[in-house]
């Protein structure tokens, strides 16, 4: 060693600074990259194509076609303009698959964002691999007690690089009741709560429907958490006759709702008010029940009615839906807005960063995120934990009409910008 | 009077199970093949049932004229072609193709029919019901179910014990080298079994298709009941697989009557109490 200082002539000084310096260096080279004449900035998006919720994701390729058209020239951010790559992936409907994908995204193409939406079984895979890769992540399209808690979210400390917009519980409860004051019926309701991740959360003692219902004078039957794809729902079915359930409300999914809703007939069991969460979203499943889905009533997150415009590509919620509804000749779905406005979201978070190299930068743009989309204002300053913000909940009717059926906003009492299209009816 | 009503609508149930487990209980007697697409088969005969109705406007039990023999023919073709090249002493090859075949019909489904949730449209049988003294009612729909079910083990009982093709069945189920030996062909006669076992599962699908609402995620998870309910009534015994169904049926509703939770908990435990004392059923007809 001696002999080589002497040989380079060098002191012992100089020659410490630099074999220090050598070895720091990866540490800092990992973190610059080769600038190209036209910088891209890559998005990863996980959704579940395929699957059981896929009817979730069935707008994603209208809604990516019009993101890309829109970014076809680029993104600016500091007097640059970035090209925007948008790489999806599909989550197969099933978390493991989801957090594989969204590994793949942030280790094999490194995306400088990652994007989700669709249930917890999507979003909460995904925000914990970006968590864990310390990559910036944005969900929606989710509960959001789920998407904390179901993650062991702290509302102390929260998350340092996910964040995530949409409605809670809470929103759901106040819509519901709201509903169900305008309708005049009985104040007796009975609960269908499926034994899964939202049938607990909606059902429980503490956070969920039972205390809500209770504090506004409801009187509540709840029979217990049952299993999801249940063939028999006779011993609700004449718990709620027992207890006379004028209203029955849950959070079902289509299959046990269409087999719950069949049985009532057969058993002559005939509630004047049903508002189920989650089984209701779809018009196909609407259609599906016929002339028994006329009058059913549901939360809405989204509707062509909604008076916002996205602030990509100005389009308001009609031009959204009807866009769909042009190019797949299929019904609007709720989740389409929410698709649209995550990548509005993305797309204003590129646009403000300080520095698009540095992922602190671009969680610093998330963070300061003050933006009216196409589903409502999007704010993280305001949430009722930290990464989490929220868009307004409205519920609604299914009423069939000349043109089949259509989604009525009724209840607003929580978002009185949204306007009621129409008034609630009863069932019987 | 909740608990009659609970038993009664557990019987019901059962028919549903049986007319579910009917066409496995069948073909595990007569080649000792399990197959894990039934469920898919199920829903994909709940499809067609749905195309026929809609495109033909057609009633869904007058679709089933085309849905059985339909099925019958796919159930025939995929023996020859496929399944028959899988069976030999080792159990397991058919075991992996019969899982291949349930994703590549799921995603087959799901690529032609989305992930919509759909149902069959019975107008006004849906929701029909008959009134009993005691305020009991019992739906037509599940009361028709539970006849198709008992006419279905019954036929197939027929079939099995009373007819040349049966003398067959039992013959290949017996010793299939000797079989082939005194000139039955093998392969045709799997061929058929197959094919009566997608012709029951063409009505078992039209009716759950007609029941409730079906995607084409959702074969697996009605498949378990239809194991349950063949293990129960024992290997290979028709009527065994019925009793199985309804055993299964009427411990979920009474599990149900005491709490929703134990529903599908209480059924499990009924299957797991009969393997835990007759291992191999309670009225077991193959060894």
């Amino acid at each position: 060693m001696t002999h080589l200082r002497k040989t380079l002539g060098i002191s012992r000084r100089t020659f410490l600074a630099g074999a220090s310096a050598g070895l720091a260096a990866p540490a800092i080279l990992t973190r610059t990259r080769a600038y190209a004449a036209n910088p891209v900035i890559k998005i990863g998006h996980v959704s579940p194509r395929t699957g059981p919720l896929a009817g979730f994701a069935e707008a994603d390729d209208y809604v990516l076609a019009g993101i890309r058209q829109a970014l076809a020239g680029g993104i600016e951010n500091n007097g640059k303009t970035y090209q925007v790559e948008i790489i999806s992936k599909d989550s197969q409907s099933n978390p493991n698959r989801a957090a594989e994908v969204a590994s793949e995204l942030l280790l094999g193409e490194e995306v400088d964002l990652i994007v989700a939406a669709s249930t917890p079984d999507t979003t909460n895979p995904v925000s914990d691999q970006a968590e864990l890769n310390e990559v910036p992540c944005i969900t929606t399209d989710c509960p959001w007690q789920p998407y904390f808690f179901g993650r062991n979210g702290d509302p102390q400390t929260g998350f340092d690089y996910t964040y995530h917009f949409f409605w809670g519980l809470e929103d759901v409860i106040n819509a519901f009741l709201d509903l169900w004051q305008q309708s005049g019926v009985a104040k007796t309701v009975g609960g269908l709560f499926p034994n899964d991740a939202d049938g607990n959360a909606w059902g429980d003692e503490i956070h969920g429907f039972p205390p809500a219902l209770a504090g506004e004078g409801y009187a509540l039957t709840d029979p217990g958490r049952y299993q999801p794809l249940t063939d028999d729902f006779s011993s609700q079915i004449s718990a709620f006759k027992e207890a006379g359930c004028d209203i029955i409300t849950g959070n079902m999914i289509p299959p046990d709702f269409a087999t719950f809703w069949a049985q009532s007939a057969q058993q002559g069991f005939t509630p004047k008010v049903v508002t189920i969460g989650k089984a209701l979203l779809f018009p196909s499943v609407i259609e599906s029940l016929g002339d028994r889905g006329d009058g059913l009533t549901s939360e809405i997150w989204w509707s062509p009615n909604h008076p916002f415009s996205s602030s990509l590509t100005g389009v308001s919620s009609k031009e959204l839906a009807d866009g769909y509804m042009a190019a797949s000749g299929r019904p609007w779905t709720q989740p389409i807005g929410f698709k649209h406005a995550l990548f509005e979201v993305a797309t204003d978070v590129i646009r403000r960063s300080a520095d698009l190299e540095d992922p602190n930068a671009i969680l610093e743009a998330i963070q300061k995120t003050k933006l009216s989309t196409v589903v409502g204002p999007v704010d993280w300053s305001n949430g009722p934990v930290r990464n989490v913000t929220k868009t307004p909940l409205v519920a609604g009717q299914w009423q069939k009409g000349p043109n089949g059926f259509d989604l009525v906003i009724t209840a607003n009492r929580s978002a009185p910008f949204i306007a009621t299209t129409g008034e609630l009816k009863l069932l019987s | 009077m909740d608990w009659i009503n609970a038993i009664l609508q557990g019987i019901l149930l059962g028919g549903l199970y049986a007319l579910f487990a009917a066409g496995l209980s069948l073909i595990f007697g007569v080649m000792r093949l399990v197959n894990i697409a039934h469920g898919d088969f199920i829903v994909l005969a709940a499809f067609l049932g749905l195309t026929i109705t809609t495109t033909l406007g057609l009633s869904p039990l007058l679709a089933l004229i085309l849905v059985v023999p339909v099925m019958a023919g796919i159930g025939y073709g995929l023996q020859r072609l496929v399944l028959n090249q899988t069976l030999g002493d080792d159990i397991l090859p058919p075991l992996l193709v019969t899982f291949g075949l349930s994703v590549i019909i799921q995603n087959g489904l799901l690529e032609i029919y989305s992930a919509d949730p759909q149902k069959i449209s019975a107008g006004a049988l849906e929701t029909a019901s008959v009134a009993l003294p005691g305020d009991l009612n019992i739906g037509v729909l599940p009361l028709l179910m539970f006849g198709v079910a008992v006419a279905v083990i019954a036929g197939l009982q027929w079939i099995f014990y009373r007819s040349a093709l049966g003398r067959a069945f039992r013959a290949v189920s017996d010793k299939q080298d000797i079989a082939q030996l005194m000139g039955l062909n093998k392969a045709h006669i799997f061929g058929l079994a197959m094919a009566l076992s997608l012709a029951v599962v063409g009505l078992a699908g039209v009716f759950l298709g007609i029941r409730t609402s079906f995607d084409p995620s959702i074969g697996p998870g009605r498949l378990i009941f239809g194991f349950e309910a063949v293990i129960i009534g024992g290997l290979g015994n028709l009527w065994g697989t019925l009793i199985g169904g309804i055993i299964l049926g009427v411990s979920q509703n009474i599990g149900a009557q005491i709490n929703p939770g134990w529903q599908l908990l209480a059924g499990h435990i009924a299957f797991l109490i009969v393997l835990a004392v007759r291992p191999r059923g309670l009225f077991p007809r193959i060894d």
